[in-house]
């Protein structure tokens, strides 16, 4: 069974890949940060590693996850996203975070 | 006519530069790749069209682009970099072990003789190969099982391979730099590998002439004669007349052998070009005085060159690959800075002109003499 969930990328990624910043993806439930990410990777394989590690699946230092006014970063990448997400009321951020110059 | 062009990386983004052989008046295309650090940008000598760029961002990690009609159109290409998985450690800072992690790539070197092939040079320190134009990379692992793996350190700027050389003549035979392990040869086509630091003297280190641990900046090689090679080592200007098995020292009298880039004209092999830095601790030239110095006669021997290059008030530092030779003749030469400038001369040196005054900090610079 899958849900759709919709995903705003940082606009660097969105120009990289060519596609809008606010996504609908279609993603196998129950929806994890790990299911979102593989199915933004399958739509848009250039992004691959650029958010993530390729290998360990490791979410990048600089990159932030957001949902429901929340930081959800550092939740396990297979726990279960906020229900309001899953139900396509509320949007899956992955954003920069603020550093460098 | 030929035309000329040049190939820029900077902390945000490309730019290609282009010019008829005159090489008075420019044109810039870019942004490329708008707010990435781009290390290198380098076109194959045997597709001139086919023009690599290592891209990179804190937040995003490494992209490799690829364009294949001259720079007008780039096409993400392949970046897992993934160490062959052999456990070997290397030195961090405090001396721990620490497994190699994949970083940045620094350096592109498209192969002198097969289009499809391409190396780079990468941070943690390793050589990555590919033989489909940058779509997959595959590590040279002997390189870092050669022996001496365990003991590299980084350098400040990391633990970065930052200089690859192919042999013209010798397709079995590269050259590596490491900062801050020192050179490093193959003759089996990177199968194996041997240090090269014989004759060089680091005062910074424990053992002055150790076998590995030399902060080698940059290495150059004239195509005409491959066992040549020179080399602007962290302070010191050495040159190598046996493909590196003995290097000594060709300083003579610049006024400071700290810097960063060397290069080689593209007609003199005994013609070299450095631009000396005041020390270590200063990544800007002597006295504000932005000089290339050029020594005709394979070192000991330096002229300073200045007409056109800002004399007063100059803070700027020049890195490792910001420097590049056309092959027109007379010989183009070009650098580019921190301070965003890129300078040209199409005289060998003699006159300079500005080509770019408020670009991004340079980190490279190559150049391509097209027909």
């Amino acid at each position: 069974m899958k849900a759709t969930i919709h995903v705003e990328l940082p606009v660097s990624l969105t120009a990289l890949a060519g596609c809008a910043r606010h996504l609908a993806l279609s993603v196998e439930t129950p929806v994890t940060q790990s299911r979102v990410i593989d199915a933004l990777e399958q739509a848009y394989p250039v992004l691959r590693g650029t958010i993530r590690s390729r290998q360990a699946k490791i979410r990048r230092p600089f990159i932030r996850f957001f949902a429901c006014q929340t930081d959800i970063s550092h939740d396990p990448p297979n726990a279960p996203l906020p229900p309001s997400v899953c139900e396509g009321h509320e949007m899956f951020l992955i954003v920069t975070a603020i550093a460098g110059g | 006519m030929a035309r000329i062009r040049l190939l820029v990386g900077t902390k945000k983004g490309a730019f290609i530069f282009t010019a008829d052989g005159s090489r008075r008046d420019w044109a810039i295309s870019g942004p490329f790749f708008p707010g990435w650090e781009i290390y290198h940008v380098k076109a194959s000598p045997v597709n001139p069209d086919r023009i690599y760029a290592a891209q990179n961002s804190p937040w995003f990690g490494q992209l490799i682009q690829r364009s294949d009609d001259g720079g007008a159109n780039f096409t993400p290409v392949g970046n897992d970099f993934r160490y062959d998985g052999v456990p070997v450690t290397h030195q961090s800072d405090d001396g721990t072990p620490q497994p190699w992690a994949f970083k940045r790539v620094w350096h592109i070197e498209p192969s002198l003789t097969c289009a499809e092939t391409v190396f780079a040079g990468v941070e943690d320190a390793a050589l990555f190969k590919s033989t489909d134009a940058g779509a997959n990379w595959a590590e040279l692992s002997g390189l870092r099982t050669s022996g001496t793996g365990s003991a590299w350190q980084p350098g400040a700027g990391g633990l970065c391979l930052h200089s690859v050389i192919l042999d013209p003549v010798n397709a079995d035979r590269m050259f590596i730099a490491i900062s801050a392990a020192g050179a490093f040869r193959t003759d089996d086509a990177g199968q194996s590998w041997r240090p090269i630091n014989q004759g060089l003297v680091s005062e910074h280190i424990p053992d002055p002439k150790a076998e590995i641990g030399h902060c080698v900046h940059h290495i150059a090689m004239h195509p005409a004669r491959p066992n040549t090679l020179f080399m602007q080592k962290h302070w010191d200007i050495m040159r190598s007349d046996n493909a590196g098995d003995n290097w000594f020292e060709i300083s003579g009298n610049v006024p400071t052998d700290f810097g960063f880039v060397i290069d080689v004209h593209a007609h003199e092999p005994e013609t070299l070009y450095v631009v000396p830095i005041k020390s270590d601790a200063e990544h800007f030239p002597l006295e504000g005085k932005l000089q290339v110095y050029r020594s005709r006669s394979g070192g000991h021997e330096w002229e300073a060159l200045t007409h056109g290059l800002p004399q007063q008030d100059c803070y700027v530092n020049v890195l490792r690959d910001a420097m590049a030779v056309d092959r027109m003749d007379p010989c183009g030469i070009y650098f580019g800075t921190t301070g965003g400038q890129i300078y040209g001369s199409a005289d060998a040196g003699d006159h300079w002109q500005t080509i770019a005054q408020t670009l991004p900090a340079v980190l490279s610079v190559e150049v391509q003499t097209l027909p």
